[in-house]
Order: structure tokens, then C-alpha cells, then sequence
């Protein structure tokens, strides 16, 4: 055997039904190797894809997505996809091939140090020097990219280390990594002074944020949501984690959330924040935030308690665990709770007038929540999604969430559709981040993906032009595309159709005709290039100071 | 306010690149960063020497636990350390200060080591503040270059009752 087949092996001991990745010169033993085993290869059109279509991946099957790029360019284009998965706290491991040991560091052809590029937005990496060492080091991967606080692991495998002949497969069975032990369950003390201020606070609200969907704490956090009847809001990486359609339910807080729940979090009492990072979008200005409110801040991530906001109780644990921990402690003193009585007071109308809401209104009834995923681009297509969708299920909304990556939201479909072949997979995209993403059609049309691609066009870069708006004294400055682009054409080339939708009574018959074809389409819906995002929370604003706009 | 963290890390080619890497990433501060391997040869050990408050030294810490390479930090600040660096300084001299230099640097237990004719080099271990005087006493005479090593440092050993 060689590396590349040890490679392999090791891989499918993970369980790896499926890759995303494109070929390369580094690489030949490794696609050899392939090409013999059940994995199956998703060949890209570009290795950004192949990070984000595993990124897309992980997220729809709750697993480990695996990408494989070859050297030099091959790994720098995989850059800005492994960076969007470490800020989302994405689990994907990365596999490069690199140039052989001997040539390392000579500025040979197609050699880059991907290890020492990729250390900041990696949650680990690791150059190859030995093929014995992958069993180990493949294992560990995986065991680092999923655990804790998830995140990508980058593996550079020189091409000598894939020629390396080894004996045999000897699988690698108990990962114990010494310097690596996550903390799990939440310190005692901190849960029963939790559980005392939640039972005692009379405007309770919850934030869930990423990491209530990555843990599956969603149940947990809903049914004390319920037993104090207090809201819960989302942060964009929280977004189905409870279902949007529980009353209690109110929707994403932050600069461009809603005004209820930025409302709701300013007057709170308490607020108990599980898995969110409290970044500057949730924020807004640090110190105007909840100053009042007493904060329970609960993360897997140590680093994160007490970086933007400083909590009062911190719980470090895994968000599942800890919300069992905390539903102990509060059953134990249940005589003694506090209600909030939420659902009797009254709610503010949603779904403003515009065509944008509307038609993502009108697609979250078509579509069965229980199979389906959207995935989002970044601008402000991605804020009326994030505000107008409805997330039934942990992940059914995949997006760049912290990094906000134009251009992720057609690979990262391509993965999801692959991971739930029977799933309606909808893209909603702008058409500024749809040319940045729409390299992708090409493996959409070989994999014969059923893929939705909703493109709102308002010939501008809409997002950029309403900062400009808000900042700049609506001087706008290259953000409108200097040509009218016919996005029907592309789609033809590839033999996908295409549904418009000019007018608001043709929502429903687009969207139904589009989702009933078998294949990838498109959906193009114009929109005014007025209609910006609304409300939003202006810089250095308190979040629920929004403004109509 | 400086810190001294004591951090044993996996000794793995990169590791120190991956240190030093997070504090400029993140804007803190380093003075000082010394790392050498140990009685295991599996760990190396680091000596950070770094300036921030509280707030800022919590995140220094929480982020190099982060490291998956990093296996154990210690703010040893408030703790009772021995600590040393290592100073090499050439300072200016002729026939007439040399004797005086000398006298001088017998104070400090420093040791003359490389003697020329209009300079010589001057040795000594020490912590901070000594390593300060040595140099404070040297400048009226003309220094002409200093490097130090940087501070290392351990914790005492438990007294007898």
C-alpha cells in the first residue's frame, strides 16, 4: 500500500460516504486511490467550492464535510472557504497535496506553505511527514473538526508522503489527544446560580445562537422557553435551532434583526445567551448592550465568554449538555418560578410590503420544512432571508454567517443537496454574489442536482449601496453593474430553465412551476433598487434604536 | 501591567510559529517569548512575557489554551518564581575606565568575557531589575550593543513545615 491508499482507508473508517474536490499534479496517488474506493468524488469547478460545498455538506448531514485541493493555487483558492467554516464553526477537514518533502520550501512549482497560511483561520493543521502517521493524524482530525467547539483542520500530504509505501492499514482506535480536552457539562456552582437567576427573572429572554443547532439543544432551550413563557431570539447562525414557527419564537436580534426582539432583549432582566459569540452584528456598540440585564453567557468555547461582552454568570459546556444540567436545577425549585407571560402581550406585525419578503413568505409555505435547506449569499438578499424564512430545523438555514462570503451560497447548496438527495435545496442569492458563485452550475449539471437558485436582481450591489446610503451621504460608488446581464442565458447553457417573477401575483406560480421542475432552476425575481433592508440599527446605535429605511 | 506566563507546549516543528502567530493576530503585546525543550523531550516549554490588563491577559490565555498544540498555561505572575535572562552588552572603554567598569560590574557578580581596545563584552544573569542596573550603570561609559535572551522563569519549591 502507499500513503494515498492508507489516505483513503483511514477516511473511510471515518465514515466518509463523500468528497468534494478537484485533481491536481500533488495529488495523482490520491485521486488514484480514489478512483478504487466506494467515496465518491464531487470534482468541482474551483476549490473555494469544494471548502464551501463541504461546508454546505456538514451542516445539512451534521457530519464531518471533507474537501481535497492540490497544491500552490489549489490551496490558496481554498482560503477564503476554510476561513468561512472556522469563523461558522464549521467541521470540515481539508486535505492539500503539497510538493514532495525534498522540495519544500524551494519555491518549486505549485508550492505554497498552506500550513503556515491556513494556522490563523484553521482550528488545527498538520503538515505529513510520514505516511505511518496517517491513521493517527486523520483520526484526530476528525475527532478535532467535530468536537468541542467545531472547526476546520487543514492536512498537507506531500506527494513522496503519498508515494510512501506502508505495510499495512492499521487503524488508529483511541483518539487522547493531551493537550486537547474540551469541557463538556458546565461547572455546578455556575448552573444552580443559573438556574436560581432564571427561575427569579421576570423578563427572561433567551439568544440561541450557532451553537443551540449545533448541538441539538434546540428541545432543551424551547421547553424552558415554554416553562417561563419568555421569548427566544436567534442570532443568523441560531436560526432554526428552535422552530420560527413556535410562538415564542421571535426571530433574529442584532443590527439587522427585528425591532420586537432588540426590544425584548434591551428590557430584559436576564438574558441567557447559549452558544453565540455576542459579535458586533448581534451587538451592535458593546457598551450600550443590555447594560442593565444580568447575563448568563453559556459557550463550549472558553475564549468566547468575556471577549465582546462580560457575562455575569459564565457556564463553559456544550449547550446540549449544559441546558440539561440547567432543567434539573430549575425542575428542582419549580414552585418557585417566575412567569414572564410572553404570549399575553401583544406582537408586531411582520412581512412589510415589499416583493422580497414576500416571495420568501410565499416559498417558506411551499416547501416542507421537514425537507428542506436554504442556503443564502451575503448582502441584503441574506437578511430578508434570515428575517422572513421560516427555519423549522437545526441547519435548514445554511449561510456565512461571521465571515459574510459572497459567493457561498451555490457550492454550499451543492453540498447540502448531496448530503439529502430527496431535500429541496433553495439557494436565495443576489446577483452580485451570484457571479461569485456561479462557477458551480458546471458540477450542478454533472451531478444533476436538483438545486433551486433564487436570484434576486436588482442590478446593484444592493448592501454596499445602502451602507453608501447610510454612510457615505448616498454618494454611490461602484456599486452599480454597468450592464444588464440575461441570467437565463447562463442557465440555458447548462439546460436548466428559468421562472420570473416581475409582479407580485406571479410569486406563487413561479415558485411552484420551479420547484416542480426536475431539474436545477432558476428563479429571478427584479427587485426595485430602492428597496433596501429595513429596519436596520444604525453604527454606535442601541439595537433597538432601528430606523425604517 | 506585565504578565509571565509559564506554557508547555507539544514540541511539534510550527509550535512556536503558532504562538507567536495568535499574538500578532490578535494585537497583544509580547516583551518577551522564550522557548527551549525540557526533561521530556516531548514538551518544549515557553516563557511569555506579555503587557495588558486583566481582561486582555484572560484572552492571552484562553486563546493559547485554544492552540491544540499547547498543553498547559500558567500565569505565574502573582506566584513566587525564580527568574533569570541572560545579558550580553559591549560597552566602550580605554585604559582608564576599564578598571573602573570592572570594580563596577564585580557588584553585580557580572563577568567580563571578551576584552578589546576600546571595548569589551560584559555577561550576567539576572531578573529584570538587575539586568536594568547592569545597563543603567554601563550607559555613562557608552553602550554599544545589548542582547538579552529574554526572561525564563520557574516557580519555587515548596518550603518544609
Amino acid at each position: 500500500m502507499n500513503g494515498a491508499e492508507i489516505l483513503v482507508q483511514a477516511l473511510l473508517n471515518e465514515g466518509v460516504t463523500d468528497v468534494f474536490g478537484y485533481p491536481g499534479g500533488a495529488l495523482l496517488e490520491i485521486f488514484d486511490a480514489l478512483a478504487d474506493s466506494p467515496i465518491n468524488n464531487i470534482l468541482v469547478r474551483q476549490e473555494q467550492g469544494a471548502v464551501h460545498e463541504a461546508s454546505g455538506y456538514a451542516r445539512a448531514k451534521n457530519t464531518v464535510g471533507v474537501c481535497i485541493a492540490t497544491s500552490g493555487p489549489g490551496a490558496t483558492n481554498m482560503v477564503t472557504g476554510i476561513a468561512t467554516a472556522q469563523i461558522d464553526s464549521i467541521p470540515v477537514v481539508a486535505i492539500t497535496g503539497n510538493v514532495a518533502k525534498h522540495l519544500i520550501g524551494t519555491d518549486a512549482f505549485q508550492e505554497i506553505d498552506i500550513t503556515g497560511i491556513s494556522t490563523p483561520i484553521t482550528k488545527h493543521n498538520v503538515l505529513v511527514k510520514n505516511a505511518e502517521d496517517l491513521p493517527q493524524i486523520i483520526a484526530e482530525a476528525f475527532y478535532i473538526a467535530k468536537s468541542g467547539r467545531p472547526g476546520p483542520v487543514l492536512i498537507d500530504i506531500p506527494r513522496d508522503v503519498s508515494q510512501q509505501k506502508v505495510e499495512a492499514f492499521e487503524p488508529w482506535r483511541q483518539v487522547d489527544i493531551r493537550s486537547y480536552k474540551p469541557t463538556i457539562y458546565g461547572h455546578a456552582g455556575m448552573i444552580k446560580r443559573a438556574a436560581k437567576k432564571i427561575i427569579e427573572a421576570e423578563r427572561l429572554v433567551i439568544i440561541a445562537g450557532g451553537g443551540v443547532n449545533t448541538s441539538g439543544a434546540g428541545e432543551d432551550v424551547l421547553a424552558l422557553a415554554k416553562a417561563k413563557n419568555c421569548p427566544i431570539v436567534c442570532t443568523m447562525m441560531g436560526l432554526g435551532s428552535v422552530p420560527s414557527s413556535e410562538p415564542h419564537v421571535v426571530g433574529m436580534l442584532g443590527t439587522y434583526g427585528n425591532q420586537e426582539a432588540n426590544t425584548l432583549v434591551r428590557q430584559a432582566d436576564v438574558i441567557l445567551a447559549i452558544g453565540t459569540r455576542f459579535d458586533d452584528r448581534i451587538i451592535n456598540a458593546p457598551n450600550l448592550f443590555a447594560p442593565n440585564s444580568f447575563i448568563i453567557h453559556v459557550d463550549v468555547d472558553p475564549a468566547e465568554i468575556g471577549k465582546n461582552i462580560q457575562p455575569d454568570i459564565p457556564i463553559v459546556g456544550d449547550a446540549k449538555h449544559v441546558m440539561a444540567q440547567l432543567a434539573e436545577a430549575v425542575q428542582r425549585n419549580d414552585e418557585k418560578m417566575v412567569g414572564c407571560g410572553y404570549l399575553e402581550k401583544p406582537h408586531l406585525p411582520v412581512v412589510p410590503d415589499r416583493i422580497v419578503p414576500k416571495v420568501l413568505d410565499a416559498l417558506s409555505k411551499l416547501v416542507d420544512p421537514e425537507k428542506s435547506f436554504y442556503t443564502t449569499d451575503v448582502g441584503q438578499h441574506q437578511v430578508w432571508a434570515a428575517n422572513y424564512l421560516k427555519c423549522e430545523r437545526p441547519h435548514q438555514f445554511i449561510s456565512s454567517c461571521g465571515l459574510g462570503t459572497m459567493g457561498y451560497g451555490v457550492p454550499a447548496a451543492v453540498g447540502a443537496q448531496v448530503a439529502c438527495p430527496d431535500s429541496t435545496v433553495v439557494v436565495i442569492t443576489g446577483d452580485g454574489s451570484f457571479q461569485m458563485g456561479m462557477y458551480e452550475l458546471g458540477t450542478i449539471m454533472e451531478q444533476d442536482l436538483p438545486v433551486k437558485i433564487l436570484l434576486f436582481n436588482n442590478h446593484t450591489l444592493g448592501m454596499v449601496r445602502q451602507l453608501q446610503y447610510h454612510y457615505v451621504g448616498k454618494r454611490y460608488s461602484n456599486v452599480k453593474f454597468g450592464c444588464a446581464i440575461d441570467f437565463s442565458k447562463i442557465f440555458e447553457a447548462y439546460g436548466f430553465n428559468t421562472y420570473r417573477i416581475n409582479s407580485e401575483d406571479e410569486i406563487e406560480d413561479a415558485l411552484k412551476a420551479a420547484l416542480a421542475d426536475p431539474k436545477c432552476a432558476l428563479i429571478e425575481c427584479v427587485v426595485p433598487m430602492e428597496d433596501n433592508c429595513s429596519p436596520i440599527t444604525l453604527a454606535g446605535a442601541n439595537i433597538d434604536d432601528m430606523v425604517e429605511c | 501591567m506585565k504578565h509571565k506566563l509559564a506554557v508547555t507546549v507539544e514540541n511539534t516543528p510550527g509550535v512556536l510559529s503558532r504562538v507567536s502567530g495568535l499574538f500578532s493576530r490578535r494585537g497583544y503585546n509580547i516583551d518577551s517569548l522564550v522557548v527551549s525543550d525540557t526533561e521530556d523531550p516531548t514538551v518544549s516549554r515557553m516563557t511569555i512575557v506579555v503587557r495588558g490588563d486583566e481582561v486582555t491577559i484572560e484572552q492571552v490565555t484562553k486563546q493559547l489554551h485554544k492552540l491544540i498544540d499547547v498543553i498547559k498555561v500558567n500565569d505565574i505572575t502573582h506566584e513566587d518564581i525564580v527568574e533569570r535572562q541572560l545579558l550580553m552588552i559591549r560597552v566602550s572603554c580605554d585604559h582608564e575606565t576599564r578598571g573602573e567598569i570592572k570594580t563596577l560590574m564585580d557588584i553585580f557578580h557580572a563577568r567580563i568575557i571578551d576584552v578589546g581596545r576600546r571595548s569589551m563584552i560584559i555577561e550576567a544573569t539576572g531578573d529584570d531589575d538587575k539586568i536594568d542596573a547592569i545597563i543603567k550603570t554601563l550607559r555613562p561609559f557608552g553602550v554599544q550593543e545589548i542582547v538579552k535572551t529574554g526572561v525564563s522563569a520557574l516557580v519555587r519549591s515548596p518550603k518544609e513545615k
